[in-house]
C-alpha cells in the first residue's frame, strides 16, 4: 500500500525492478449473482516476483484466470505493456508473451515429457499444419530450431532423465516440473503460477522455489505466482497481494503484508459478535 | 622389465596425449552428452582445448608443483583440467564431489591447493563456505555457468574465460609451457588421490606417471584393450579406477571416454553408448539385477515363464560356454535361441550388449549376482586392488573365472602372504609416499617396496588364485577363542536383495550380533505386492513382516556359515533392523561406501548393548546430517530379534 513508485525499485536482495508490466484497474468479476472479485486494483513490475494470497475462495485464481484472459471482467481494465487489452481469447493473450501452469496439472498424460514441453513452442511457430506433417522444408528447420529451446529449458530444469517418459508415469512433483518446463518454452515475458507447490513435500518444494528464482533470474521473466505454503510467499516474492472474499485487503512487501493487521484477521480469524 | 630405467616411449599423460594425436588425431577421444545430443571432441580436438586451457592456467598463475584441486561429476572439462594442470607441471587431486564442505576442508587444507577447478554452482558455493578455514585458495574455475553470474568474480572465472584467454594470449605463453612439458619424467607426480580412509583422516597417495603409465600398459596388454574401446565414466573421478580407466588406459590405448549427460541419466547413456570395457562396483550390479527382477516380478505370465525358463538355461551352460569349456550341442542350441528371445534384449536393455570386458572390485560380490551376469554371457570378472598399488594387485584372466576368488597376481606384481596371512604386494604402480606423510608411508612400505595391504587372505591350492577373508585387523577372537571374521557373514547377508548393508558385532563375545539396513528398493516392492502399508522407512524397516524375513535371511546364512568349520562361531544369534539407512554423511560409511566399523561402534552403543543385554525392545535417538549439512535428529523404537541358530561342529574350532 506505501509504496507508489513508477520508475521501479531496487529489492533486498539487489535486484533492479522495472517499471509496470501490467496493471489491473478496479476488477470486477461476478458470476451471476456472485462476485468473485470486487474492483481490486494492483499492478506487476518488470522483473518482480509477485504473489497473490488469501484464504480458500478469495478469488485468487479467478484473478490469476482474469490475467490470462480465460475471464473477461464485466468491469475494470486490463493493461498491459502500456496498451489496455481488449476482450481476448486465452491463445491471443498466450501469444502476447502470457503462460501458465494450473493448479491441477493439465498435461498430456499419453505423451513424452519432450513432446508435452514442444507444445508449448506452438505459440512459435510458423510453419502450416500441412507441412508440419508431411515434415519437409521449412517445418523440419523449425522444428530442429526449437528442439534446442526445448532442450536448454530441459537441461535448466534437469530433467533430462525424464526426457523420453511418458508424464502419466510420472510422480506428482515432476509432473508440475514438467507444467513448469512447458510454460518455460513459450518463452514468456509473463509467467502465471498457480500454485507451484500444492501437494509437494518439503524437499519438492524447496526444489521449485530454486526453480522459480533461478528462472527470474536467468531469464528475467516476470512471475505472477498463487501461493499457500506462507513460508514459501515470504521467501519467494518481492510484493504481495493479499485477497478475502474477493476483496483487496493488502499490498506491499512480505513484511508489510505480515503485519497489516487485516491480513492477519483474515488468516487467523476475528470473533464476529463484536 | 626394470622398474629403475627410463621408458623408450612416452613418459607422461602429456606426452601419451601428444602421441595419441599424432597416432589418430580424428579418432573420438571425449563425448559427452548435452541437450540430448552426444558430442565428440576428437583427440585432436581435446588436445587443442587442453593446450589452450594449461596456457589459461598459465595466464592465472599456476605454479610448478601446485596442487590443483578438482571437484565435480565426470565431465571432459575436469578431466582435461587434470592433464593441462600436469601440462603446467601442477599435480592434479580429485576430489570426492558428494563431500560436504568440512572433509573438503580437510583435504585442500592438507595439499595446499592454491587452484580450485569446480563442475558447477553447488561445488563453488561449498568452496567459499571454507574458505576462512583454507586461505590459500586463490582461484576458483567453474565449468557450469549456470547460476553463477552474481558471485564475485576478483577470484574466480568460467572455465570458457581461461580457455579463450590462453587461447588469445598463446604467444606469450607457448614457450614456458612448451618447457614445463617437456620437464616431466617418468619420475614426476602424475596426480594425487586421497584414500578413503576406512580409518582416520584421508591420506594422499601420491603417483608418479611410472606408476600410471606402466600400470595402464600392463592392465591394458591383460586385456588386449584397444584403441576402438568405448567406456562410460560415471565413477567418481576421485576413485583411483575412474582414473586408471579414464585417463591412464584411455591415453595409454587411445580409446574413447564418454560422460554421462546427468548422474540420473546414466542408465539410458550406458544403453545408447553401449561401452565395450566396463567396470562397476557389485553394488550397481546388484542395483541392476535388483530391478530386472522386480520388473519381472510385475510382467505378464508368459513373459514371466519365457524368463524363468531360459534363464534356467543360461545358469546351467551359460558360464561354460563363456569359458569356452564344452558344451553338448542340444545345450548350445537352446542358448542360442535364449539369446534371441530373452537374453540378447536384456543385455540391450541394461546396456551391456557390446560389452568385451567387465570388472568387478571393491566389494565381494554375491556369486548369484555375478553368475547372472556370466550367463548372460558377460565376461565380467573380478580384479582386487587398491590406490596405493595404483588399482591392479589381482585380476582374474579370461576363462578363470570364479566368484569367491580374486584372480592372479597382475602382470609385473609380485604378492606374498605373511605369517599371519595378511597380503603384501610389490609393483611398479607402487605408491610413491603418502602426501606429508612420512611415518605413515614408512608403516605401509618397507625398503624394499612390498606393501602392506591390511587384508588377510590365501592362495588357493592348485588353481594360485588369491582369496581374501577379510580385513585383517577386523580379523579377531571370539571369547572361546574361535575365529571372528565379520565380514565373511556379512557379505553372505548382503547377498540377498532385501538386504542392503549388514554390520556383525562379536569380538571378545560370547556370541556374534548383527545390525540390518534394508534395501528400501526391494522391501518397498515386496511390501507394494503384499499390501503392506507404510509410510517411511523408518516404519517399513520396523514392520513385523519384514523382520520375519530377515529373520530367516539370517538363520539361512547362520546354517552357510556353520557349515564351515573355522568359522562356525561367527553365527548371529540376535540382530536388529536400523531405522536409518547407514551414510557418508553421517561418517558411517566411507564415500566409497565401506562400513566405518569403529564410528557404528561408537556411534550405537547403546543399542549394541541392548542386544547383548537381551532385551527385547529399545528406543533411541540418533543424529543425521543432511545433504546441505543441517543436523536433525531421528527417533524410533526398534526391535530386538533373536535369530536361529545352526547346531555347529564346535569342536573343529579348538
Amino acid at each position: 500500500m506505501t509504496v507508489q513508485v513508477t520508475e521501479g525499485y531496487t529489492t533486498a536482495d539487489g535486484r533492479q525492478i522495472g517499471g509496470v508490466m501490467m496493471e489491473m484497474k478496479n476488477i470486477t468479476l461476478r458470476f451471476g449473482g456472485v462476485a468473485a472479485i470486487t474492483n481490486i486494483s494492483f499492478d506487476i513490475r518488470e522483473g518482480e516476483i509477485r504473489a497473490i494470497i488469501g484464504p480458500n475462495g478469495a478469488g485468487k485464481s479467478s484473478m490469476l484466470n482474469v490475467i490470462s484472459g480465460f475471464y473477461v471482467p464485466q468491469e475494470g481494465e486490463v493493461w498491459f505493456r502500456g496498451a489496455k487489452r481488449p476482450p481476448m481469447k486465452p491463445y491471443q493473450v498466450a501469444t502476447q508473451g502470457i503462460a501458465r501452469t494450473f493448479q491441477n496439472i493439465a498435461l498430456f498424460e499419453g505423451m513424452s515429457v519432450l513432446d508435452n514441453i514442444m507444445t508449448g513452442r506452438l505459440t512459435q511457430m510458423k510453419s502450416s499444419l500441412l507441412s508440419q506433417a508431411v515434415w519437409w522444408g521449412r517445418a523440419q528447420a523449425e522444428e530442429t530450431a526449437h528442439r534446442e529451446k526445448v532442450e536448454k529449458i530441459i537441461d535448466f530444469l534437469e530433467i533430462q532423465h525424464i526426457r523420453k517418459t511418458p508424464v502419466g508415469r510420472l510422480p506428482y512433483g515432476l509432473k508440475k516440473r514438467v507444467e513448469l518446463a512447458r510454460a518455460l518454452a513459450a518463452e514468456p515475458k509473463l509467467l502465471l503460477l498457480d500454485e507451484p507447490m500444492a501437494g509437494m513435500n518439503v524437499e519438492e518444494k524447496e526444489d521449485m522455489s530454486r526453480f522459480i528464482l533461478d528462472v527470474n533470474d536467468e531469464f528475467g521473466t516476470t512471475i505472477a505466482l498463487i501461493e499457500h505454503d506462507m513460508g514459501v510467499v515470504m521467501d519467494l516474492s518481492d510484493r504481495v497481494v493479499v485477497m478475502d472474499y474477493g476483496k483487496k485487503i493488502g499490498d506491499g512487501t512480505p513484511d508489510e503484508v505480515r503485519n497489516n493487521q487485516a491480513v492477519i484477521d483474515a488468516y487467523l480469524g476475528v470473533s464476529h459478535d463484536e | 622389465m626394470t622398474v629403475s630405467e627410463a621408458p623408450s616411449g612416452p613418459a607422461s599423460i602429456p606426452a601419451l596425449l601428444a602421441r595419441n594425436v599424432a597416432n589418430h588425431g580424428d579418432k573420438p577421444a571425449y563425448r559427452e552428452k548435452e541437450f540430448g545430443i552426444w558430442q565428440t571432441w576428437t583427440w585432436a580436438q581435446a588436445a587443442d582445448e587442453i593446450n589452450a586451457m594449461a596456457m589459461g592456467f598459465l595466464a592465472l598463475g599456476l605454479a610448478p608443483g601446485d596442487h590443483v584441486a578438482i571437484i565435480g561429476r565426470n565431465r571432459p572439462q575436469l578431466y582435461w583440467s587434470m592433464v593441462a594442470a600436469q601440462m603446467c607441471g601442477a599435480i592434479p587431486v580429485p576430489l570426492y564431489q558428494d563431500a560436504v564442505s568440512e572433509e573438503m576442508a580437510y583435504v585442500l587444507d592438507h595439499c595446499g591447493s592454491r587452484f580450485v577447478v569446480c563442475g558447477d554452482q553447488e561445488q563453488v558455493d561449498k568452496i567459499l563456505e571454507i574458505e576462512g578455514k583454507v586461505p590459500h585458495i586463490e582461484q576458483v574455475i567453474y565449468v557450469d555457468k549456470r547460476g553463477m553470474r552474481k558471485y564475485d568474480h576478483s577470484r574466480m572465472n568460467a572455465m570458457a574465460d581461461v580457455v579463450a584467454e590462453g587461447r588469445a594470449g598463446h604467444h606469450r605463453f607457448e614457450a614456458e609451457l612448451a618447457k614445463r612439458t617437456a620437464a616431466l619424467d617418468y619420475n614426476s607426480t602424475c596426480v594425487m588421490l586421497y584414500t578413503s580412509g576406512t580409518t582416520g583422516k584421508p591420506k594422499g597417495v601420491v603417483l608418479s606417471n611410472r606408476n600410471i603409465i606402466e600400470t595402464s600398459k600392463n592392465s591394458s596388454e591383460f586385456d588386449h584393450l584397444r584403441p576402438g574401446e568405448e567406456v562410460l565414466a560415471y565413477l567418481p573421478m576421485a576413485w583411483v579406477g575412474d582414473f586408471i580407466f579414464s585417463i591412464g588406459q584411455a591415453m595409454w590405448t587411445g580409446f574413447c571416454v564418454n560422460c554421462p549427460e546427468s548422474p540420473t541419466t546414466m542408465m539410458t547413456d550406458l544403453r545408447e553408448i553401449g561401452p565395450t570395457y566396463y567396470f562397476a562396483p557389485p553394488r550397481v550390479f546388484e542395483g541392476q539385477l535388483t530391478n530386472v527382477m522386480i520388473r519381472m516380478e510385475d510382467a505378464g505370465r508368459f513373459k514371466k515363464w519365457l524368463f524363468d525358463k531360459y534363464m534356467a538355461v543360461a545358469r546351467r551352460v551359460g558360464p561354460d560356454i563363456l569359458d569356452g569349456k564344452p558344451v553338448s550341442g542340444a545345450d548350445r542350441f537352446s542358448y542360442w535361441l535364449g539369446n534371441i528371445l530373452v537374453y540378447g534384449p536384456l543385455k540391450n536393455t541394461l546396456g551391456f550388449s557390446r560389452v568385451r570386458v567387465g570388472y568387478t572390485a571393491g566389494e565381494a560380490i554375491g556369486p548369484e549376482i555375478f553368475s547372472f551376469y556370466r550367463s548372460l554371457g558377460i565376461n565380467l570378472k573380478q580384479l582386487y586392488g587398491q590406490t596405493e598399488a595404483s588399482v591392479f594387485i589381482t585380476q582374474q584372466p579370461d576363462g578363470q573365472v570364479r566368484a569367491d576368488t580374486v584372480g592372479v597376481p597382475s602382470p609385473g606384481v609380485e604378492v606374498k602372504i605373511a605369517d599371519n596371512g595378511e597380503v603384501f604386494y610389490r609393483s611398479p604402480g607402487t605408491f610413491e609416499s603418502y602426501y606429508k606423510n612420512p611415518e605413515s608411508t614408512a608403516s605401509t612400505k618397507d625398503a624394499e617396496g612390498w606393501v602392506a595391504t591390511g587384508d588377510a587372505g590365501f592362495f588357493e591350492e592348485g588353481t594360485g588364485h588369491l582369496r581374501i577373508i577379510d580385513r585383517a585387523k577386523d580379523v579377531g577372537k571370539m571369547a572361546d577363542g574361535s575365529l571372528f571374521a565379520p565380514k565373511y557373514v556379512e557379505n553372505k547377508l548382503k547377498f540377498y536383495p532385501a538386504i542392503l548393508e549388514a554390520v556383525v558385532f562379536g569380538a571378545s563375545r560370547d556370541f556374534c550380533t548383527a545390525f540390518i539396513n534394508i534395501d528400501l528398493t526391494a522391501v518397498g516392492n515386496w511390501a507394494e505386492r503384499n499390501n503392506i502399508a507404510y509410510s517411511s522407512y523408518q516404519e517399513l524397516s520396523q514392520h513385523p513382516r519384514v523382520l520375519e524375513m530377515i529373520r530367516g535371511h539370517v538363520a539361512e546364512v547362520n546354517q552357510s556359515v556353520a557349515a564351515d568349520p573355522m568359522l562356525a562361531g561367527c553365527q548371529i544369534h540376535r540382530f536388529l533392523i536400523l531405522h536409518k539407512e547407514l551414510d557418508a554423511d553421517d561418517g558411517e560409511m566411507t564415500r566409497t561406501r565401506k562400513v566405518r566399523r569403529k564410528v557404528i561402534e561408537e556411534k550405537f552403543a547403546d543399542l549394541i548393548a541392548a542386544l547383548y543385554g537381551g532385551k527385547s525392545e529399545i528406543y533411541t535417538e540418533t543424529e543425521v546430517t543432511y545433504e546441505d549439512g543441517r543436523k536433525g535428529a531421528i527417533k524410533a523404537t526398534l526391535t530386538l530379534a533373536d535369530a536361529a541358530v545352526a547346531p555347529a561342529q564346535r569342536m573343529a574350532a579348538e
